[in-house]
């Protein structure tokens, strides 16, 4: 009695049409095929109709993402377990480089020539706190010795 | 473009992309930009980045294949691509919410997919490369009008219509004041953006004086950096009659400077999902019953933020990822007849051979990068 149809908080990103009461029955595209595995989320009643293929689990970090994936968006033990994969996957590319026969080149990867050309004072500094640190580190165990 | 860890982007030679579903059509890249939210990506803040992905969201193309299901486009158009990938058939796409399509993305629910955009937003590669495999090709992708400048098309994929829609939530009223957080391409868009809606005034926030110059020029807003105040929530009050702002928008989002509890917790240790300093600020610098507007983007679990204050002051929350597709026929129109000039966001061009110097060069804020522009040079 009270429903006022211009209280539409998410007006007008939302042109209500009432289909929301239709839950999932909506009409769909055909289905990609799985030609590689996918993690899908436990929220969900079965994959979507496309989906993105890149970069498929494996190696530990697989294994880590396929724990995450047992457990909702809601809880941390999906997503911490995500983060340290992310984390030990860095070390699984840099062994597959090495595997590969190709040294990573840090310096390029990272643009640090851009650093040098654009912030030539902010990188010595940088580097002078490094070296100070480094310094100061290496005389207090000289000292415990 | 290749992601390696943390800080680490290099060029590869990946396979071709292939049609993978009927709806799908691959896409010669002929402009590819690094969005701000890029950025969380290559700093490892999004959880299920994997090494070995591309990223990349804001692109146009040339239709190089279709599948034999794609009826709109056809071989050889020019297309600039949203950065959301929508079905165009689920509830959420038939209601204008592209943002939230429910049929992209089977590693959420919370986000549909997103080019690029980590396994999160669906483990697509993006379009920070030669070519891409783009799904449901009738839906998002739109033929660039002839008459359209290449440069201001790439930017309608995501920059302008996030800021758009930016200012589009924020309810804003003839006579309004509103303040934004986040100089950034998306801020200094969403503070340009506002002016359509007939505010008094429009006030931009950052802590980086040449992008706040550049707002003030591009937007003709008020520009404030933070670092000058003691407090900005303070100074805002005070600049609004000690009453508060009609209207708070975020731009910022998770890696927002400025409030060191939110950065060691946020960004150091990442106990939570970035630093909500520039959300903490607009729920606290609003008028009561104001609303506070969110396109900063933020992780997946959950931030410190002061709900009581959403509560005790009556605000009115509005966010989403922008709905580029129910938004583009407007921003086309304000493009194409001067109102809105999304090229001149654009400071850097750089092959896409030298990915990585652009991304330190926009993550580093040197050189006075507002926008960088990747440009593949394969056949272009």
């Amino acid at each position: 009695m009270d429903a006022d149809p211009e209280n539409e908080p998410t007006y007008p990103m939302k042109n209500y049409t009432g289909d929301d009461h239709n839950r999932i029955n909506y009409e769909r595209s055909e289905q990609q095929p799985q030609t590689v595995e996918i993690l899908m989320s436990n929220e969900r009643p079965a994959i979507t109709r496309v989906f993105g293929t890149t970069v498929p689990p494996s190696g530990l970090s697989g294994m880590i993402r396929r724990y995450a994936f047992q457990h909702s968006e809601d809880r941390y033990r999906h997503w911490i377990p995500l983060i340290l994969a992310d984390r030990i996957n860095i070390v699984e590319g840099l062994i597959e480089d090495i595997k590969g026969g190709q040294l990573p080149n840090i310096i390029k990867e990272r643009g640090l020539a851009m650093e040098w050309k654009y912030n030539r004072s902010g990188v010595l500094k940088k580097a002078a706190g490094v070296a100070l640190t480094g310094v100061i580190l290496f005389a207090i165990l000289k000292r415990k010795k | 473009m290749n992601y390696r860890g943390p800080y680490r982007v290099r060029t590869v030679q990946k396979p071709m992309p292939e049609i993978l579903h009927p709806e799908d059509a691959i896409i010669r890249v002929t402009r590819t930009c690094i969005c701000g939210s890029d950025l969380h990506l290559y700093h490892g803040m999004v959880p299920d980045t994997r090494i070995g992905s591309t990223f990349g969201h804001e692109f146009t193309g040339i239709v190089e294949e279709v599948g034999p299901l794609v009826q709109n486009l056809k071989v050889g158009d020019q297309v600039l691509v949203p950065f959301n990938i929508a079905c165009g058939k689920c509830n959420f796409c038939k209601q204008g919410l592209y943002g939230n399509c429910h049929e992209s993305n089977p590693m959420a629910t919370a986000v549909g997919g997103i080019f690029g955009y980590s396994h999160t937003a669906g483990g697509f590669d993006g379009g920070q490369a030669e070519y891409v495999r783009v799904p449901y090709a009738d839906v998002g992708p739109t033929v660039i009008p002839a008459e359209m400048d290449p440069d201001d098309a790439v930017l309608l994929t995501d920059v302008v219509p996030t800021g758009y829609q930016a200012a589009e939530m924020g309810g804003i009223k003839q006579g309004d004041t509103v303040v934004i957080f986040g100089a950034g391409p998306i801020g200094i868009m969403a503070a340009r953006c506002a002016w359509f809606f007939g505010p008094s005034r429009v006030i931009i926030i950052d802590h980086i004086d040449y992008r706040l110059e550049f707002a003030k020029n591009y937007a003709k807003c008020e520009a404030y950096n933070f670092k000058d105040m003691a407090d900005p929530v303070v100074f805002l009050k005070k600049t609004t009659d000690w009453y508060g702002a009609d209207v708070c928008i975020d731009c910022v989002g998770c890696e927002a400077e400025g409030n060191t509890l939110q950065t060691l917790s946020g960004r150091v240790m990442l106990m939570q999902a970035g630093a909500a300093t520039a959300f903490q600020w607009a729920i606290n610098s609003v008028k009561k019953g104001g609303i506070v507007s969110v396109v900063g983007v933020y992780g997946p679990p959950f931030n410190l933020a002061p709900i009581g204050n959403i509560v005790n002051k009556g605000i009115t929350l509005r966010a989403n990822q922008a709905s580029v597709k129910r938004l583009l026929p407007k921003l086309i129109d304000h493009v194409m007849s001067g109102r809105l000039n999304p090229k001149g966001l654009i400071t850097h061009r750089v092959p896409l051979e030298e990915v990585s110097d652009a991304y330190r060069l926009f993550s580093s804020k040197l050189d006075n990068c507002i926008k960088t522009v990747l440009i593949p040079s394969a056949k272009h």
